[in-house]
C-alpha cells in the first residue's frame, strides 16, 4: 500500500484530495542506515551567551548542537566547563558504574531475579554529567532512565538493587515496578511511570522554592517522545508564566519504544525549539558529550539560580539498547543504527579525552571497569540475602494496605482482615516465610 | 485570632455570625493562610479578582501575591504544580473553577497525588485540598453542572468531602487543608447562597434564615469521616450529601414523613457506622444524589447497606439520582432529582 493518497479530484470537485502524512523513521530492520540528515557541527563552534540572555536573542542555540569534545578528543570553545582532572575522572567513574550496573541488572532480569529493568546505555552523560552540574540538594524529578543521577549523588547501590528485587530490604516496600526509585535524602523525586507527569511537578516544586525565597532549584528529565504529553506543555506554560527556577531536560534518544522521534514532532523542528514559543531559553546539546551536558546544565542552573528563569535543554543522543527488558528493538529498527550513530559513545569519548590530556590510560580504564563490575557483583550478592522477586522474601503483606492514606480507614481495615484470612487459608499461617 | 470554637458564645453574638457558604469558605481559607505559612491558594481567577464565585475575595490583598495567585487555564498544570509544591513542603489549596473542568487534571490526581504516599513509602506526600464548585440547578448546562464525585471515590488514596452548610463548609475545609492526604472538596454551588430545597418555583431562603449558617468566628474543625444527623426519624433513613440534603429534608417535611436524614459530609472515608445504625433502626433506606445513576456513589452506598443491613431491611434500598444523560440546559428541572422523584421513592419505600 502506497503511503500517498490518491490525489485525483473527485468528480465535480476541482480541489485536490488531501493526503495524511504518517512519519517513517530513517531505517527499519535490515535497511542500510544513513545519518546524513543529522547535522553535527564542529566542537567549540557554538557561542555561549551570558546566562541572563533573553530567549529570543539566543534562539539559534535551539537548532544548533552545543559540543565541546571534538574528534581530536580535546575540549573546545566557550562551552568547555574547564573541569579539573579529578572531577573528570569522577564523572567517568560514575558513567562506568552506571554501565556496569545496567549490565548486571539486565542479566539479573534475564535470570529471573526480577520482572523488569531499563538500561540507559549511550545516555549516561545526560544524567551523570548533567546532575553533577547541580547542587546536591537541588531537587530532581527524573523519568525512568536517570539511574545515573542516583549513582552520581552517591545513592547506595544496594538500595537500588533491593528496589529492583522488590525484596524485604526495598525501602519502597515492594510497591513500585523495578527502577522506579525514590530518595528524599538525595533530593530525588519518586518516579511515576506515567509519562511526563513529573514535569509540571518539578515546576511546582521550583515555584514553591521561589515562594519561600529558597536558593534551591528543580530539574526534570523527560524523553522526547513524552514531550507530546499535555503535562509537558503544562510544565512549559507554568515555568514561563512564573519564571520558575527549573530546568526542563529533554532526552532525545530518537526512540520511544518503537516510535521514532517523528511521532513527537521531531521531523519538523528540534525539541529545544519547543522552548521558543514559550519564551523559555532553549539549548540543543550533544548528549553523548559529557562536557557539553555538564556545561549546558550548569548554564541553566546559573540562570535559574539568578532568577533569570527556566531553560529547556534537548540532549541529542541515542538509545543504544531496547526500551526495557520487555522490548526487542530488532523488531522495528536497524541494528546498524547503534554502530553508525554519528555522536559516538559517551563513555568512550570522555575516556579518550582524559587520555588525550594525559590524565588517564587504558590500564586504569580496564582496572576501573573491573572494579565497577566487581562492586556491582558483590553488592548484588549482598542484596540477594534480602531476597529476589517472587521468592517470598518481600515485606510483610499487610504493608499492602498501609500508606494509601496517612491513617488506615475502616474499609481498608476490613480488606486487610480479609487478606489475613486468605493468607491463613492458603498457607496455614499469616507469615509463612518467617 | 481566635483558635477556639465559640461554643459558649451568647445568642446575640451568634445572631451576628450568620454567613453564607461562600463567606464560610473564604473564612476558612483566610484563617488557614494566616495560621500556616505553607498554605497557598491558587487557581483560575482566584487572585486579584477573588474567584468567579468570590470564594477567594480579598485573600490576595491580605496575604500577598505569592500566597494567593492566578494560574494559567490548565488544570493538569494546576494539580501537577500542586503535587510538586506538596513535595516541597507546602500545603496547596488549588481551585478548579468548575468540577466539570477537572478532567484535564485527572492523571495528576489519580496517578500522582493519590499514589504518592504509597509509591514512595511515605517519603513524599501530596497534602493538597482541591476545591471545586459542583452540581447543577443554576442553568449551567452540561459543562457547569456535573457531579463527578464517584470518579474520585473510586480512587484509592483520595478523600472526597462535600459540605452542605456554611458551618460545615468552614470546619470541614479547615480539616481538609490540615489533612496530609489529597482531598477533593466539592462545593455544592446551588447552595452557596441559600439552602435550595428543590422547589425551584418557590423563592430560595437565604442562609441567614437557616440555623446552620451560624458560623463561629475563627478556627474550628469538623472531623472527616463523620456524618451529620440532619433530622431524627423512625420511618426511613435518607442518605444524602450536598444540595440534596436540603431537598430531601424539604420533601420529607412536605410529606409529613419522619425521616432519619444523614448528611454524609465525607464520602471517603465514609461514616459507615452512622449509616448502619440508622438503617438498622428504620429498616428502610433511600439514597439521594444529583449525579448520574449508573456507577454513581449511590450504587456503593446501596451495596454497603444491603451487605450490612440486609436482615434489617423492610423494603429494597432505593436510589434517587440524576438521569444518565448530560445535564440539559433547558430541561434542567426535568433532570434534577427534585421533590417529585424523591416523593415517589419515599412512597415506594414506605408502601408495605
Amino acid at each position: 500500500m502506497a503511503d500517498q493518497a490518491d490525489t485525483t479530484p473527485q468528480s465535480g470537485d476541482n480541489r485536490p484530495a488531501l493526503a495524511l502524512h504518517v512519519p517513517e523513521p530513517r531505517s527499519r530492520p535490515g535497511d542500510p542506515v544513513n545519518f546524513a540528515d543529522v547535522v553535527v557541527g564542529k566542537a567549540g563552534d557554538q557561542p555561549r551567551p551570558d546566562e541572563s540572555t533573553k530567549p529570543e536573542e539566543m534562539k539559534d542555540l535551539a537548532y544548533d548542537l552545543v559540543r565541546v569534545l571534538g574528534d581530536d578528543n580535546k575540549a573546545h570553545g566557550p562551552w568547555d566547563p574547564k573541569l579539573d582532572p579529578d572531577t573528570l575522572r569522577t564523572m567517568l567513574g560514575h558513567m562506568a558504574m552506571v554501565r556496569a550496573f545496567d549490565e548486571r541488572m539486565f542479566r539479573g532480569q534475564r535470570q529471573g531475579k526480577t520482572s523488569f529493568y531499563m538500561k540507559c546505555t549511550g545516555e549516561e552523560a545526560t544524567s551523570v554529567a548533567a546532575s553533577m552540574a547541580l547542587a546536591s540538594d537541588d531537587m530532581v524529578f527524573p523519568s525512568y532512565r536517570q539511574q545515573g543521577i542516583l549513582i552520581a549523588r552517591g545513592y547506595p547501590l544496594i538500595e537500588m538493587i533491593n528496589q529492583i528485587y522488590s525484596n524485604k530490604g526495598d525501602k519502597l516496600l515492594g510497591r513500585q515496578l523495578p527502577i522506579m526509585y525514590s530518595s528524599r535524602e538525595h533530593s530525588f523525586f519518586s518516579i511515576s511511570g506515567n509519562l511526563a507527569t513529573q514535569t509540571p511537578q518539578a515546576v511546582g516544586w521550583a515555584m514553591a522554592s521561589a515562594i519561600k525565597g529558597d536558593s534551591r532549584i528543580a530539574a526534570t528529565w523527560v524523553g522526547e517522545g513524552s514531550t507530546a504529553e499535555g503535562d509537558f506543555h503544562s510544565a512549559c506554560t507554568f515555568a514561563t508564566v512564573y519564571n520558575a527556577p527549573v530546568i526542563l531536560n529533554v532526552i532525545n534518544n530518537q526512540w520511544a519504544i518503537s516510535s521514532f522521534s517523528g511521532f513527537a514532532g521531531g521531523e519538523r523542528t528540534t525539541f529545544a525549539a519547543r522552548a521558543l514559543g514559550y519564551g523559555i531559553a532553549g539549548l540543543r546539546v550533544d548528549g553523548n558529550d559529557a562536557l557539553a551536558c555538564f556545561a549546558a546544565q550548569q548554564w541553566a542552573a546559573n540562570r535559574a539560580r539568578a532568577n533569570q528563569g527556566p531553560s529547556l535543554i534537548e540532549y541529542f543522543t541515542y538509545r543504544a539498547e531496547g526500551h526495557s527488558t520487555s522490548d526487542d528493538p530488532s523488531g522495528y529498527r536497524s541494528a546498524q543504527e547503534r554502530e553508525e550513530w554519528p555522536l559516538g559513545d559517551p563513555v568512550m569519548r570522555l575516556k579518550n579525552h582524559l587520555i588525550e590530556i594525559g590524565e588517564w590510560d587504558e590500564e586504569r580504564q580496564e582496572a576501573m571497569d573491573l572494579k565497577c563490575a566487581e562492586e556491582v557483583k558483590a553488592t548484588t550478592k549482598e542484596a540477594e540475602k534480602n531476597g529476589i522477586l517472587g521468592h517470598g522474601m518481600h515485606h510483610p503483606f499487610h504493608t499492602m494496605f498501609e500508606d494509601v492514606f496517612e491513617e488506615l480507614p475502616w474499609h481498608l481495615k476490613e480488606q486487610a482482615e480479609q487478606a489475613t484470612r486468605e493468607r491463613i487459608t492458603k498457607f496455614g499461617s499469616e507469615r509463612p516465610y518467617e | 485570632m481566635s483558635t477556639e470554637t465559640k461554643s459558649d458564645a451568647s445568642a446575640e453574638a451568634i445572631e451576628d455570625r450568620r454567613i453564607n457558604m461562600i463567606e464560610a469558605i473564604n473564612e476558612a481559607l483566610d484563617i488557614m493562610l494566616g495560621r500556616d505559612e505553607n498554605v497557598v491558594v491558587m487557581g483560575e481567577d482566584v487572585g486579584y479578582f477573588g474567584g468567579v464565585f468570590r470564594c477567594t475575595a480579598g485573600l490576595q490583598e491580605k496575604h500577598g501575591k505569592t500566597r494567593v495567585f492566578d494560574t494559567p487555564i490548565n488544570e493538569c498544570g494546576i494539580i501537577g504544580a500542586a503535587v510538586g509544591m506538596g513535595a516541597y513542603g507546602l500545603r496547596p489549596v488549588p481551585e478548579i473553577q468548575f468540577a466539570d473542568y477537572i478532567y484535564p487534571g485527572l492523571d495528576q490526581l489519580i496517578s500522582e497525588a493519590a499514589r504518592l504516599r504509597y509509591r514512595s513509602a511515605t517519603e513524599y506526600i501530596a497534602p493538597m485540598t482541591v476545591r471545586s464548585p459542583f452540581g447543577g440547578g443554576i442553568f449551567g448546562g452540561q459543562t457547569h453542572s456535573q457531579s463527578p464525585e464517584s470518579l474520585f471515590t473510586h480512587v484509592a488514596g483520595l478523600k472526597t468531602v462535600i459540605p452542605a452548610t456554611p458551618y460545615d463548609a468552614k470546619g470541614l475545609l479547615i480539616s481538609c487543608i490540615e489533612d496530609n492526604d489529597p482531598v477533593i472538596f466539592f462545593e455544592p454551588k446551588r447552595i452557596y447562597n441559600g439552602p435550595f430545597t428543590g422547589f425551584y418555583d418557590k423563592p430560595v431562603e437565604p442562609w441567614k434564615k437557616h440555623k446552620d449558617s451560624v458560623v463561629p468566628e475563627g478556627y474550628y474543625k469538623i472531623p472527616l469521616g463523620k456524618a451529620r444527623h440532619v433530622t431524627e426519624g423512625e420511618q426511613l433513613t435518607i442518605v444524602a450529601y450536598g444540595t440534596m440534603v436540603h431537598v430531601a429534608e424539604a420533601v420529607a417535611k412536605a410529606k409529613g414523613v419522619e425521616a432519619d436524614i444523614l448528611d454524609l459530609r465525607t464520602l471517603v472515608p465514609l461514616d459507615i457506622e452512622a449509616i448502619e445504625a440508622s438503617v438498622k433502626k428504620t429498616g428502610r433506606c433511600l439514597i439521594v444524589h444529583e449525579a448520574t445513576r449508573t456507577s454513581g456513589f449511590g450504587a456503593e452506598l446501596s451495596a454497603l447497606v444491603t451487605e450490612r443491613c440486609f436482615y434489617h431491611l423492610e423494603a429494597p434500598v432505593e436510589r434517587v439520582t440524576g438521569f444518565d444523560t448530560p445535564y440539559p440546559h433547558s430541561l434542567e428541572w426535568a433532570y434534577f432529582p427534585g421533590p417529585v422523584r424523591i416523593g415517589e421513592a419515599i412512597d415506594s419505600i414506605l408502601k408495605d
